[in-house]
């Protein structure tokens, strides 16, 4: 850690984005909720695997102990008015971030480049092969790394999606259009459950990023900008912060080109 | 392979560095000092913003009940209802499908047909905006009507949806027998309900008018069964099955909003597909 002297703030997310994530968080924890309301009306888990190819249940994506606990049991109707009511926020509120993302030009940050999947894989090896770190250093990296850029653009894709999916089996009728576009009604419902239990993966790995990611990125989440030490010897540049820091501090220009 | 190295070599990685730097030097920046009293403020914000969000879901949740849910969310129904009728398209029909994709649906509810009753001595009766008679018919005066068939999927609010075949009259040739009795315009509602009036529902006349409406009276071919609504009932792919009376004993024209027996349980009066 730098002494204060050696610390400033670069902006890392700007308002709206920071706005629409916390909002979005609420919004979509309602939807999720309200959604498995409805999921739990039909017949026991109907995406739940087993279920009519070998005539018994041998997995549930929600155990009955959840179920109950979160009270999704016998709650269609307030399901659908929430479902229905909310939808409209998780919606617009992802319309609104499209289109500040496009106008601010903050999609330079986050969209995938032509180096993001492979970079994408680099990181992997990084974070889960943590007793071999030296051999597989970090690729370079703006904001995101090609790790971040891949998933964030995914699953924003994915929110996308799931409000398409979700009005093709909200008005199969009267936006059949759309309907027809994902295979039909059945298609529509499987695809906008199987999103769901993505952004519940995807929410589980956020949280464990984040928590390694330190508490100066979390902040930055709050306050929009994040602290960084500054590498006296490299005037105004800036070195990554925290253990990243150090990794490239004992990561020799040799080692790297050992990549 | 060689691609690959080519795109990893040191001279690649740390162009891309510089470009990467570029862009991030763009951001603005902040002294620790400023960055400080700004957390304070963000921290003090987001707390209170999160505090409302809380309070604001506490809030709908502790509302006074419209028909069984909180009257803001019965609202938010009331506001879609308002919003899919002015967006809707005159002539969008629901997909229709092979009669070979269509089987027998499952029994799903059975409210209103407690008891089994004899065909032959049904009766469907016809009433107006006041509650008068204005006729009553046997199975034949529907069977005498345009008879049609259509493979659609019937869906059902808990989620499943199955593709069946129904025959029967359309009801917009059926309301069109009402039409001088009621004065030459149809009234903006429809109710029925089953003869012990267990069960009722209240469709919108526009709704009742769609080609996809059916008097039904034939499921895959055959005359209905019982349990799935004999001798007649609504059939329809643009609205869930809650909506879709079984065994329907009475069919009133009116002017005011019907009450329905899933709407006073929570559901979505409209319930449109």
């Amino acid at each position: 850690m730098g002494s204060p002297s050696n610390q400033i703030a670069v902006l890392k997310h700007r308002r709206f984005s920071r706005w629409m994530h916390w909002i979005n968080f609420p919004v979509l924890t309602i939807m999720i909720w309200s959604g498995l309301r409805i999921y739990w009306a039909d017949v026991r888990d109907p995406f739940g695997f087993g279920v009519g190819l070998v005539g018994w249940h041998w997995f549930d994506f929600f155990p009955d102990s959840i179920n109950d606990r979160l009270g999704l049991r016998a709650r269609l109707a307030k399901g659908m008015a929430w479902h229905f009511t909310f939808g409209w926020l998780f919606t617009i509120n992802g319309i609104l971030y499209a289109l500040f993302t496009w106008r601010s030009r903050e999609w330079r940050h986050l969209l995938p480049d032509r180096h993001s999947f492979r970079d994408a894989i680099s990181v992997t090896k990084h974070d889960l092969m943590f007793w071999a770190r030296k051999s597989n250093p970090m690729p370079p990296q703006g904001r995101y790394n090609g790790a971040q850029r891949l998933s964030y653009s995914f699953i924003l894709f994915l929110g996308g999606i799931e409000v398409l999916t979700g009005f093709a089996i909200y008005k199969p009728t009267q936006a059949n259009f759309l309907t027809t576009l994902f295979g039909g009604y059945e298609w529509a419902r499987g695809i906008h459950f199987s999103i769901t239990i993505i952004f519940l993966v995807f929410f589980v790995v956020h949280i464990v990023q984040v928590f390694f990611a330190g508490w100066r990125n979390f902040l930055s989440m709050i306050t929009g900008y994040e602290l960084v030490d500054i590498d006296p010897t490299l005037g105004d540049e800036i070195s990554q912060t925290d253990d990243d820091a150090e990794g490239s501090d004992d990561t020799t220009d040799e080692e790297l080109t050992h990549v | 392979m060689s691609d690959s190295q080519a795109n990893t070599s040191p001279d690649r990685d740390a162009e891309r560095a510089a470009r990467y730097a570029a862009l991030e030097a763009e951001a603005p920046r902040l002294s620790k000092e400023e960055y400080q009293s700004r957390s304070r403020r963000s921290f003090l914000f987001g707390g209170a913003a999160a505090a409302a969000g809380a309070f604001g879901f506490r809030w709908i949740q502790t509302r006074p009940e419209s028909n069984r849910i909180p009257d803001v969310l019965r609202a938010g129904h009331e506001t879609n209802e308002a919003l899919w009728r002015t967006l809707k398209r005159d002539g969008t029909n629901a997909p229709t499908f092979a009669r070979s994709a269509s089987s027998f649906p499952r029994v799903n509810g059975r409210r209103g047909l407690s008891e089994e009753i004899d065909l032959d001595a049904w009766e469907l009766r016809v009433e107006g905006p006041d509650g008068e008679l204005l006729g009553t018919h046997v199975l034949d005066d529907i069977r005498a009507l345009p008879f049609h068939e259509m493979t659609i999927e019937h869906k059902c609010v808990e989620g499943w949806s199955h593709i069946v075949t129904w025959g029967g009259a359309r009801f917009s040739d059926f309301a069109d027998l009402y039409l001088d009795d009621l004065g030459g315009e149809l009234p903006r509602f429809v109710s029925a309900m089953t003869p012990d009036e267990e069960y009722f529902v209240g469709l919108d006349i526009e709704s009742m008018m769609h080609e996809q409406m059916f008097l039904a009276y034939e499921l895959q071919g055959e005359a209905l069964t019982q349990d799935h609504g004999a001798p007649l009932r609504l059939a329809s792919p643009n609205k869930y099955g809650i909506k879709l009376l079984k065994r329907i004993g009475t069919i009133r024209f009116t002017n005011e909003q019907p009450t329905d027996f899933w709407f006073e349980r929570g559901y979505d009066w409209y319930s449109d597909l």
